[in-house]
């Protein structure tokens, strides 16, 4: 049954399998569903305090406003406490304020502009308590969701001691708006015998499920959950979407009438949670030719007032710190901050970003120091490229059998000619004048499964219809990554079937139980497994059903290109819905489930050690930038990218997630700057502030290629996930950045540069605000 | 006058709206009334494109005499499409029909991931594609999208899309029929639209002539003035301002023509698009064409008015300091009176002008400069020795440079965080002329005069410029906000006028260090 895989539907770009709906608008999001006759739309009422107590909440003029049908408040709600893991966060506040923008009432009126006019009309009395709202301060005062962890290896601070150079610095790097284009949105119909329908822009169908009946009092089996597509989530619509159901979920059941919940932009933007900020410092001791020997990092995080998904966050964080070096004495702690801000969560890359950030940063000043090309220092330091003969092993105890970063290094830095560029970036910069250049080779290796062992699991649905159709549900969420048109490959291979003869349902908790979030780029990894499993039981029977027609081996029945072939006593020669129809007339079941649980993976929560990723997903991008010393604006100049896709699904797919998650690295590094008010307030909390890259910041010169490989873990078709690692190949944008900077401020001295590097910040990393002197300004 | 409707053409028919209210955006019409979903919401403030609708509009100089522009939906009021056609994503392709080229182009390059931005995109590239018949450059096609986010792709599909429907079979759309019925409706009489209680009672009117727009401001003095709405949007839709009378000045020719005068200088008139009127000023000052490309993505240029900025006076406008180096005027209109008041005079304060109750502006003078904008036509011989003496040019002539430069966190569709503009006037190696002007820097936009008296009758030679840098220190005290600090803007004030100097002296041949080089990101290229 393992038919050759040329000549079939995997590994062919087809395009995204709503392509068609997309570009003609006929695409359905959740705002676009016809509503239910008397659906209610409801808007927010938000704190404008960052902490203290909600003392008087009078809402007699919003409940009397035009249109209200509906108010619910806090006090309203009989289990107000909720979250991902920790249940720690009240749906609408009761008392306790903890961020400015938190949830304090929700109105339920005819329309939406009615809504919105009552919400204006609440009288709210507030007594205000002192907030901590950088991620400094929390750290000062020790303020935690999560207690401090440690991961360590060797000694550390005695190599640090005797290294014959040492280095330390500090390094701010500021959180990210997910930005999804379609904003947070829940649909909920009160449906006969106390249950309740929810359509539901989310990566986590289930968990809005356990999270409404458990905000309803209801059991599981009371409510369903549904979503065919999502307009982009990253991360954000993962425990993020809950509070947002839970709150039309219980207007639904109070007043009886379907209920829509729509948040407005900029309401969407201060009352979500974001990419988390961190404040990292670092010691590096290493040898004359750059190599690491003992490395301390503190990671302080900030968690914003709740755990949310803080704690597998950071524990990713930690455990990529590493990213592609053999760290051989190093002791990395992680501090998990509570501050009176939004909670912060799962954004594409779920703290590896920000924990790779640093070692690469760390090694850039490695090579400034000792004058070295940091492609040099960075191979030197590379985890071994065969396992089983030392520099092998993770900080937290894997091994590292697949390493193909020094592969990916050597072809890379031929293709993008980085050697003589970097000697061209030179000469530009010794030529003086306002710009400067720089260039940097950096790598990715990020590890793939969630951390958490259990959620490594999915279950999918196979129906095939007697007249050879085929629909597939699984428990994964399509948030356009293209992830049903993997699927659709996956199962339209197995049954040998052209693409169009396989379907994707929505995902419906009714349909698929139990399901873990679609996020940690394992989505095609577990369910397209799981759809496997479940289409090759149907193909066992209908094989059996082909071998019996023509008296052949069943394992000899080919299914390709919609036919059945057999040789047996007779040839049997049939089209795929012929057989379908003989064998529903058989009497065999022809629809079935499948199951996956990744193997091989553990990990101790406690000691942070194991195998929590079943294997690495890799990358490497050069780019090249220029400064403007006068402004600190930056422009991205050429970006070259090898990437490791395992043996790629779709070839299209995966270099649409590579350029996509390389842009959006690249804004979260550069133009994308988070700003809160001194009162706590988000001051970016729109489009017109907060500024995600747009057309124009995307250079021409961007060449994306696929490493071609298969996986070594046995893996659907042997590809490899790719959802967030390429977010990190723009990490190579921000070294560049520094690079150029370096080659503008004098001596050796260390720089620092915030993330993301604004123009301001780049300013102030060239040495302060004071630079007017126009000789300065002119000469090299 | 009596009540009337809004009535344009959609889906190829003509449509009369009444029943909505005063401020009821084209958005929430497709959405929410007809439940047309292609055409999505992004943001509900201009800014994310994904509401991206296309307008069809009479025009003698279009083609087909029909022109079409992109614009916000969510901005942009249904009454401001009186006499107007409104194209959608639906429109581009019956559901049984083959897709529209740029769709077409959009699937096959992979352009779309979840989708949700792809009809705005698909919008505006329909917009470039009617205005196009030639294939567009990549940096067309990136300033073509500078309104269009898109989280997912990163872009380059969509681009390499833009670039493929040129190659496909052309279908263009068929003007003469809009334009027939646009015609039909050309002689409607002006807008009263009064919309019915059970919606807010608002009212827009939309007066036909000069005089009429006079006397409805006379008559309503406290009315709200509209034109393009890329601002008054914004208060009704995330400040939930109550606007009960809106006053329209789309339908006035002479605020909507650009003239030049016989020694000329340039009118344009207060409803003049960005578009328009940036195209008008960049004939007339090439150098202004970097800003006018930064100033903002088309969607709020085909839609913003250059009067709207100006008459908001917002600290940040970009328009403001170019057309403060450039000495504009504006003429005010007050019932049949009107008055000339120099641009440099006309703010009184944060977002406080002369402007009058009932006073409206009525168009914006930009005389011309001296001498042509583009490089001097000779540099005189003596310049050689001028240079290697380290002194400044010793022009025979009148040199006259303008330049206008806007730093921001993003290179498009962002808000400044400093704007400056300069226009330095030489002869014979001294400032016989300068201007210095400013956004971001005050509370309103400015002119340095200290730094400009600094210039003025010096030769233009480092020592002049340090001294300058350190008038504009004293005079200008920005603040500090998200967009930067105000450290960081006094500093970039100061480096600005740094990078004028630098251009000039390349202009004139002078510092030999820095002949030739790059001064600008937008001038380099990544290494061979
Ligand atoms: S919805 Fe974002 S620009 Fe209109
Ligand atoms: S395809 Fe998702 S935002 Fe563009």
């Amino acid at each position: 049954m393992n038919a050759p895989v040329t000549a079939s539907v995997i590994g062919v770009a087809s395009a995204h399998e709503s392509a068609e709906l997309h570009v003609s608008g006929r695409a359905t999001y959740i705002d676009d569903l016809p509503e239910p006759h008397g659906t209610l739309q409801v808007a927010l009422g938000l704190s404008s305090i960052a902490h203290g107590h909600l003392r008087v909440l009078d809402l007699s003029a919003v409940r009397a406003a035009p249109g209200v049908v509906a108010v619910l408040t806090g006090a309203d709600i009989a289990h107000n406490r909720s979250g991902a893991i920790i249940a720690d966060e009240p749906i609408l506040v009761d008392d306790l304020i903890q961020f400015h923008g938190q949830p304090l009432f929700a109105v339920a009126a005819l329309t939406r502009a009615q809504a919105r006019a009552a919400v204006r009309l609440a009288r709210v009395e507030v007594e205000t308590l002192p907030a901590i709202l950088s991620v400094a301060e929390a750290r000062a005062a020790q303020h935690f969701v999560l207690p401090p962890v440690t991961l360590a290896r060797g000694a550390a601070e005695a190599a640090l001691q005797s290294a014959p150079h040492r280095l330390s610095g500090q390094l701010a790097q500021g959180g990210q708006e997910h930005f999804y284009l379609e904003g947070q949105v829940c649909l909920a119909q009160p449906r006969e015998q106390d249950t309740l329908h929810l359509w539901c822009s989310t990566q986590h169908p289930t968990e809005m499920q356990h999270l409404v009946g458990h905000v309803l009092g209801w059991s599981a089996h009371q409510v369903s959950v549904e979503c065919r597509r999502m307009g982009g989530a990253f991360g954000g619509k993962e425990s993020q979407s809950a509070q947002w159901a839970c709150i039309a979920a219980l207007l639904a059941v109070r007043t009886g009438r379907p209920v829509k919940l729509r948040l407005d932009r900029d309401d969407d933007m201060r009352a979500t949670g974001k990419r988390h900020p961190f404040l990292s410092q670092w010691q590096v001791g290493f040898d004359d030719h750059g190599q690491i020997l003992g490395l301390q990092v503190e990671l302080a995080s900030d968690c914003g007032f709740s755990a949310d998904l803080s704690g597998p966050v950071n524990d990713r964080a930690l455990c990529h710190v590493d990213n592609a070096y053999f760290l051989d004495a190093v002791q990395i702690r992680s501090l998990r901050c509570k501050t009176h801000t939004v909670s912060h969560t799962a954004f594409r890359g779920f703290g590896g970003p920000q924990g790779m950030l640093v070692i690469e940063t760390v090694l850039d000043d490695i090579a400034r120091h000792l004058q070295l090309d940091p492609f040099d220092v960075r191979c030197r330091n590379f985890y071994a490229e065969t396992a089983g003969a030392g520099r092998d092993t993770t900080p937290y105890g894997m091994t590292v059998e697949d390493n193909l970063a020094p592969a990916l290094f050597a072809q890379l830095v031929q293709d993008a000619n980085y050697r003589a560029r970097r000697a061209a970036v030179a000469a530009f910069n010794q030529g003086g004048g306002p710009l400067r250049k720089g260039i940097a080779l950096t790598p990715v290796k990020f590890g793939i499964s969630f951390n958490a062992t259990h959620y490594n699991q999915a279950g999918a649905l196979v129906h095939v219809y007697a007249d050879g159709t085929v629909l597939v549900s699984h428990g994964g969420t399509e948030m356009g990554q293209g992830l049903y048109t993997k699927i659709r490959q996956v199962v339209a291979h197995e049954f040998g079937l052209p693409l169009d003869k396989v379907r994707l349902s929505a995902t419906d908790t009714t349909r698929v139980p139990n399901t873990s979030a679609t996020a940690a780029s394992s989505g095609t990894d577990l369910n397209g497994k799981a759809a496997q499993a479940a289409a090759r039981k149907i193909l066992q029977r209908l094989a059996q059903v082909a071998a019996g027609l023509c008296g052949a081996d069943p394992a000899a029945v080919r299914f390709e290109g919609g036919r059945v072939r057999a040789q047996g006593t007779q040839t049997l020669d049939s089209g795929f819905a012929e057989l379908t129809a003989q064998a529903y007339r058989a009497r065999v079941q022809l629809w079935d489930s499948g199951f996956y649980a990744t193997p091989k993976i553990h990990f101790d929560p406690v000691t942070k050690t194991g195998r929590p990723f079943f294997y690495f997903a890799y990358g490497a991008a050069c780019t090249e930038v220029a400064i403007d010393t006068l402004t600190g604006e930056t422009r991205v100049l050429r970006v070259d990218i090898l990437h490791d896709a395992g043996r790629s699904l779709n070839p299209a797919i995966d270099i649409g997630q590579i350029e996509g998650g390389f842009v959006q690295g690249m804004g979260w590094l550069t133009s994308e700057q988070l700003c809160w008010r001194a009162d706590g307030a988000l001051a970016t909390h729109a489009p017109s502030t907060y500024k995600i890259p747009t057309a124009t910041d995307v250079p021409q010169a961007f060449h994306v290629q696929l490493y071609a490989h298969d996986n070594r873990e046995d893996t659907i078709h042997r590809s490899k996930a790719v959802g967030e690692p390429p977010f990190m190949l723009a990490l190579s944008v921000f070294s560049a950045i520094r690079a150029a900077v370096a080659a503008a401020v004098p001596g050796l001295q260390p720089i620092a540069l915030d993330a993301p590097a604004t123009p301001e910040a780049v300013v102030r990393a060239l040495g302060g605000l004071e630079r007017t002197d126009p000789d300065a300004v002119g000469r090299p | 006058m009596s009540a009337t409707p809004i009535r344009f053409v959609f889906r190829g028919a003509l449509h009369q709206v009444s029943d909505v209210a005063s401020t009821t955006t084209v958005l929430e019409w497709l959405r929410l009334q007809v439940r047309a979903m292609g055409t999505k919401e992004g943001c509900n403030e201009g800014d994310c494109g994904a509401c991206t609708v296309v307008i069809g509009e009479l025009d003698v100089d279009a083609p087909g005499g029909v022109s079409l522009r992109a614009i916000n939906a969510c901005i942009h009021l249904l009454a401001m499409l009186d006499g107007k056609a409104l194209f959608t994503v639906e429109d581009l392709a019956a559901a049984d029909a083959p897709l529209h080229p740029v769709q077409q182009a959009m699937v096959d390059c992979h352009g779309a991931q979840c989708g949700f931005c792809t009809p705005g995109f698909v919008m505006s590239l329909y917009s470039l594609y009617e205005n196009r018949q030639q294939p567009p450059d990549h940096g067309e096609i990136c300033h073509a999208l500078a309104g269009n986010l898109c989280r997912c792709t990163g872009y380059k599909p969509i681009i390499a899309a833009a670039l493929l429907a040129w190659q496909q079979p052309s279908q263009r759309l068929d003007r003469s029929g809009v334009h027939a019925q646009l015609q039909a409706i050309a002689q409607r009489p002006d807008l009263d639209y009064q919309a019915p209680a059970n919606v807010g009672a608002g009212r827009v009117q939309a007066p036909a002539t000069l005089a009429g727009l006079a006397q409805a401001l006379d008559a309503a003095p406290k009315a709200c003035i509209l034109a393009g709405a890329t601002d008054i949007g914004l208060w009704i839709n995330k400040q939930g301002r109550h606007l009960p009378h809106l006053i329209h000045l789309d339908r006035v020719p002479e605020l909507q023509a650009i003239t030049q005068s016989a020694d000329g200088a340039l009118q344009i008139g207060a409803a003049v698009t960005h578009t328009r009127a940036w195209a008008a000023l960049v004939a007339q000052v090439p150098a202004l064409a970097d800003l006018a490309r930064r100033f903002a993505a088309p969607t709020v240029c085909n839609a913003g008015t250059l009067g709207g900025n100006v008459a908001n006076g917002s600290p940040i406008g970009d328009a403001m300091p170019a057309l403060l180096a450039l000495d504009a005027t504006l003429l005010l209109q007050q019932g049949a009176g009107t008055r000339e008041v120099a641009l440099a005079d006309f703010y009184l304060g944060y977002q406080r002008s002369v402007l009058q109750p009932g006073e409206f502006l009525r168009s914006i003078h930009v005389p011309a400069l001296p001498t042509s904008m583009s490089m001097p036509t000779s540099i005189p011989s003596a310049a050689g020795a001028a240079q290697s003496a380290g002194l400044p040019v010793q022009a025979a002539g009148l040199h006259v440079q303008v330049a206008s430069y806007k730093v921001s966190k993003r290179a498009d569709q962002d808000i400044t965080a400093v704007c400056a503009a300069f226009r330095i006037e030489l002869q014979e190696g001294r400032i016989v002329q300068a201007r210095v002007a400013f956004g971001g820097m005050a509370a309103t936009p400015v002119r340095a005069r200290q730094c400009e008296a600094v210039l003025g009758g010096a030769a233009f030679t480092a020592d002049t410029l340090r001294a300058a840098q350190q008038a504009l220190h004293a005079e200008l005290t920005p603040m500090s906000d998200l967009r930067a600090s105000a450290a960081y803007r006094q500093q970039v004030a100061a480096n600005l006028l740094a990078r004028f100097w630098l251009e000039v002296q390349q202009t004139l041949g002078g510092a030999p260090d820095n002949d030739g080089r790059a001064v600008r990101l937008d001038q380099v290229e990544a290494s061979a």
